[in-house]
């Protein structure tokens, strides 16, 4: 994989993940083109397109795309199976996640990718082993801080209805 | 209040603001914030002032400031400081950055770390944004990893190592050995890293390749335990065991398999296992069946497996999701030159696929139906895409056009057909036609003399409808120009007659002239038309002599001194304008610089207007019947072709100036050779093209006897390491007396450059009976010697 991006409806960026070298003006550019390419597709097209040299699968997930670009030789449908696979994680985690709870924890969401993908590949196929990862670091993380974590959800956002959506209700 | 809600809270405040300005103004502020901590040095608060910088960074704005604070805070001893300072520099360092090369000895003393989860860190860190150097620093850290520790670290270590190799790859044999034994391990994180780690070893060493072969077996018992295992409840999804791991696996084999025999073998059995028991009803299972296909067709298959695999690829082109049949048009289209006839089987639903709404799928289908088109199904396949040229999105628009064009060449039953055809496409998309269509068409045009009536008249009445479609227009201007005369007779048997006079002709033509819609090159054209149009018409050339003075004073260049040579020609040099208005002479479609694979048999041809022969049949017989002839050509066991497949091959012609009335072009002096003479059958050999790896030719059938020879169909072996690719011919009926010929190109590629031999098989009836002969030919034409035949 060389990159995945996460944004919204209205082509705002969730969250980035690039696994290939470029620079921020490099980066900048692709995110606008491609978020504008995925925002044209109607609802009931395919998953899968090409563009430039890649090949970009992308699914929607409520009010949030998930969008992947791969190399030639790496299989699309399993593709939309990591990204599924990816959501599950979130949801599990954050307890029926939606795009608010990527928002104001934007860094756990990638604490998560970065234990279930390492350098563009799958890491860990089982979801049981990269949930309990997740909760071990972060175990460790409030020990040695002797933090308060609070419940991220509710507390502070106006309740923006698409963002609050589950992002398996679609 | 504790720093992580602050971090929220500014989130908050920045999502509340209403105006790109009252945003920016936040930032700036937040900004500042955050600078003045990164001063105030260590004081508990660093990560949170970083976390607020990271959002900042991903909503666009500026962060390079905090790139030294990445590198201060991953070389803190607290965790949390260290997790967000890794995270920091994976979104603001790159390998571009000086920065970067600063995190390199954290990176290392953290690879030792106590605690696994810091060791996970540097490695995921040093996996995604590592450079080269750092990578050459840390790699023999990363096998210390790779060999003596827990699962979770291994598995890391692993992915980790395959982006070392991908930025140096010289490093590869350092992690070779340990990744043999990697593969004995039962965590199928682990396994998975390996499946990876040996699959990148394998791309940059072909040495590798071949040690890593010897693990076929292993890898093949490790798929056949997913596949039969009972359910894992940790590893299933949607009743598919670890179809992630599958899937590598399968990748793997392939690279493994492909081009050697024992180790496709060795993966036969497991192939059909997996591609018959998995179940597709959800994309986990359909994942892997895909990958089991493209593994198949890449490796030495048996024939069996391979019709498996393209079924499969068949019931997928049935599916309701859509993202499977796109998945399988683009596995079909990688197969389509070497399975055609396995391929052909689904056109029917491949062609419903032109009409299905998304771009994706359409495009797909346009280019697997442009590569099923042969000369059996080309008028229904014509028709199927003319009807999706008018309906079909504007970027897929000219690529349809050069693909009609190309197989309405290389396929069309007749001259009449093929000339309506591309005046089908002018009409509806002439805007999106490669320039070199209307010399091509008109070159047609001069060839098909026996339809220049009814050829003219169509044009005409097209134009007079129309003048928009500029390349339309300009093959009618000339076609007006050059028969005007059968125009204005009126009568044609093929369409209803229609009176046209010569005022009515004349129109058209200054209609042309003067619409701002014409192009200056069609302008040209019409006007050029007008003026041949005074040797062919009788009443009205005093109108043509006005026309034509009436431009001497135009703008545009070109016309002008088109006009003012015309008005020459009136004045001075009347009595030479019959001469050199006269008709054209029939254009020679083979000159230096042109190219055209499939119908180069027709250069020594004199008579233009010779038609192809109507029906044309592919080769069908199964690859067991011909292996006799094989067995003389040194043992070698290249698959024969016994259908050729079509090939988009792009035509090119030469730039000629059509209007260039003197010109003339001479063909390139062409070797043919008799290779058979029997029986009244014929087959000449003529070399096409040669060069060290690659030599074209075509077989050239005649027919001297008193009946049609048909069914006449050639077969050709050659050795080992030559690849043969065999065109469709161009007919199967070679007519008697001579009155036609069948002709079939043949491209053979020759890397190893070993002597070029191949031997022929032709098999054919005539008066009832059966007739097959082999020919071998033991070296082919070139400039400077004749072939040597032996005959058999």
């Amino acid at each position: 994989m060389q990159f995945m991006l996460l944004f919204s409806r209205q082509g705002k960026l969730r969250l980035q993940k690039w696994y290939v070298p470029l620079s921020d003006k490099e980066k900048k550019k692709i995110t606008r083109e491609l978020v504008q390419t995925v925002l044209a597709r109607k609802p009931k097209m395919c998953s899968f397109l090409e563009w430039r040299d890649l090949k970009i699968v992308y699914k929607r997930y409520a009010s949030l795309y998930f969008c992947c670009a791969i190399e030639d030789q790496d299989n699309e449908l399993i593709t939309l199976e990591i990204i599924h696979r990816y959501v599950e994680l979130l949801d599990k985690y954050f307890g029926s996640v939606c795009e608010l709870d990527i928002i104001f924890n934007f860094e756990k969401a990638y604490f998560i990718l970065d234990e279930f993908l390492l350098g563009g590949e799958a890491q860990e196929t089982s979801k049981k082993n990269v949930l309990k990862a997740i909760e071990q670091a972060d175990l460790l993380q409030e020990n040695l801080d002797f933090q308060i974590r609070l419940l991220p959800a509710g507390v502070l956002s106006p309740n923006i209805s698409s963002e609050s959506t589950g992002l398996f209700q679609s | 209040m504790p720093s992580s809600v602050r971090l929220q809270e500014m989130i908050r405040v920045i999502r509340s603001a209403r105006t790109q300005g009252e945003e920016r103004g936040i930032i700036q502020k937040e900004c500042a914030d955050i600078r003045a901590q990164f001063r105030q040095g260590d004081n508990g608060e660093r990560s949170h002032s970083l976390a607020k910088l990271l959002y900042v960074h991903m909503l666009g704005y500026p962060a390079h400031f905090g790139q030294m604070e990445c590198v201060r805070l991953i070389a803190s001893t607290r965790y949390s400081e260290k997790r967000i300072g890794y995270l920091g520099a994976m979104m603001l360092l790159d390998e571009k950055q000086d920065a970067s090369l600063l995190i390199t000895n954290s990176i290392k003393n953290d690879l030792s770390h106590s605690s696994q989860y810091v060791q996970s860190l540097a490695l995921c860190t040093l996996a995604c944004m590592g450079s080269a150097e750092m990578c050459r620093d840390l790699a023999p850290e990363i096998e210390r990893l790779l060999r003596a520790s827990n699962s979770y670290i291994k598995k890391k270590a692993t992915l980790c190592a395959v982006h070392i190799i991908r930025k140096v790859p010289e490093l590869a044999e350092m992690f070779t050995p340990s990744a043999r034994s990697l593969l004995s391990e039962k965590n199928h994180g682990v396994l998975h890293g390996a499946v990876v780690l040996i699959t990148e070893l394998c791309k940059h060493n072909p040495g590798t390749l071949d040690q890593f072969r010897k693990a076929v077996p292993e890898l093949v018992q490790i798929m056949k335990g997913l596949v039969t295992s009972s359910y894992s409840p940790e590893h299933n999804v949607a009743g598919i065991s670890d179809p992630f791991l599958q899937v590598r696996i399968l990748r793997l084999l392939r690279i493994l398999g492909h081009n050697n025999d024992t180790a496709s073998d060795a993966m036969n059995d497991l192939l059909a296992q997996v591609a018959t028991n998995t179940d597709s009803s959800k994309t986990a299972g359909s994942a892997v069946l895909y990958e089991t296909v493209l593994t198949i067709m890449d490796i030495n298959s048996e024939s069996g497996l391979r019709v498996l695999a393209v079924n499969i690829l068949g019931r997928f082109l049935l599916n309701n999701d859509r993202n499977i049949r796109y998945i399988s048009m683009t596995s079909l289209q990688k197969i389509v030159q070497t399975d055609h006839n396995a391929v052909q089987r689904h056109r029917g639903t491949i062609v419903d696929c032109l009409k299905d709404q998304d771009t994706s799928v359409k495009r797909r289908a346009l280019e697997l139906s442009l590569a099923l088109v042969s000369a059996v199904n080309i008028r229904s396949m014509m028709k199927e895409l003319l009807i999706f040229l008018s309906t079909c999105p504007p970027e897929l628009r000219s690529h349809t056009t050069s693909g009609i064009f190309n197989a309405a060449e290389r396929y069309s039953p007749s001259k009449r057909w093929h000339i309506d055809t591309i005046l089908h496409v002018l009409t509806t998309a002439g805007g999106d036609v490669r320039d070199e269509t209307v010399p091509n068409l008109i070159q047609l045009i001069t060839t098909a003399s026996e339809l220049h009536c009814y050829t003219v008249h169509k044009l005409y009445r097209a134009l007079v409808k129309d003048i928009s479609q500029q390349s339309l227009v300009q093959v009618a201007c000339w076609c007006i120009g050059e028969y005007g005369d059968l125009l204005l007779k009126g009568e044609c048997e093929e369409i209803e007659p229609v009176q046209v006079t010569e005022d009515d002709v004349l129109d058209a033509l200054e209609t042309v002239l003067q619409s701002h819609m014409s192009s200056p090159a069609t302008r040209g054209f019409a006007l050029t038309a007008t003026m041949k149009l005074s040797t062919r018409i009788t009443d009205n050339v005093d109108r043509i002599r006005s026309i034509v003075s009436n431009y001497s004073s135009c703008i545009d260049l070109e016309l002008q001194q088109r006009a003012v040579e015309y008005n020459a020609l009136f004045r001075k040099y009347d009595h030479m304008r019959a001469a050199v208005l006269e008709r054209m002479p029939v254009m020679d479609k083979n000159s230096p610089g042109h190219t055209n694979g499939d119908t180069s048999g027709v250069i020594k041809e004199t008579d233009p207007s010779k038609l192809k022969p109507v029906e044309a049949g592919l080769l069908s017989e199964p690859a067991s019947q011909v292996c006799d002839l094989l067995d003389l050509l040194d043992g070698t066991d290249t698959p024969l072709q016994p259908s050729p497949a079509p090939t988009n091959n792009p035509t090119t012609t030469s730039s000629a100036d059509l209007l260039d009335l003197l010109g003339g072009l001479e063909p390139a002096p062409v070797l043919t050779e008799t290779v058979y003479e029997k029986n009244g059958l014929s087959l000449k050999i003529q070399c096409d093209k040669q060069t060290d790896t690659e030599v074209m030719v075509t077989l050239i059938g005649s027919n001297s006897t008193q009946n049609d020879i048909t069914n006449f169909t050639l077969q050709a072996a050659v050795p080992k390491s030559v690849q043969l690719q065999m065109k469709a011919p161009s007919g199967n009926v070679i007519p008697a007396h001579g009155l036609g010929q069948v002709t079939q190109t043949v491209v053979l590629n020759n890397p190893n450059k070993v002597s070029l031999k191949m031997r022929i098989r032709v098999s054919y009836s005539n008066q009832g009976a059966v007739h097959q002969d082999t020919v071998q030919i033991d070296s082919f034409p070139s400039p400077t010697c004749p072939p040597s035949v032996s005959p058999l």
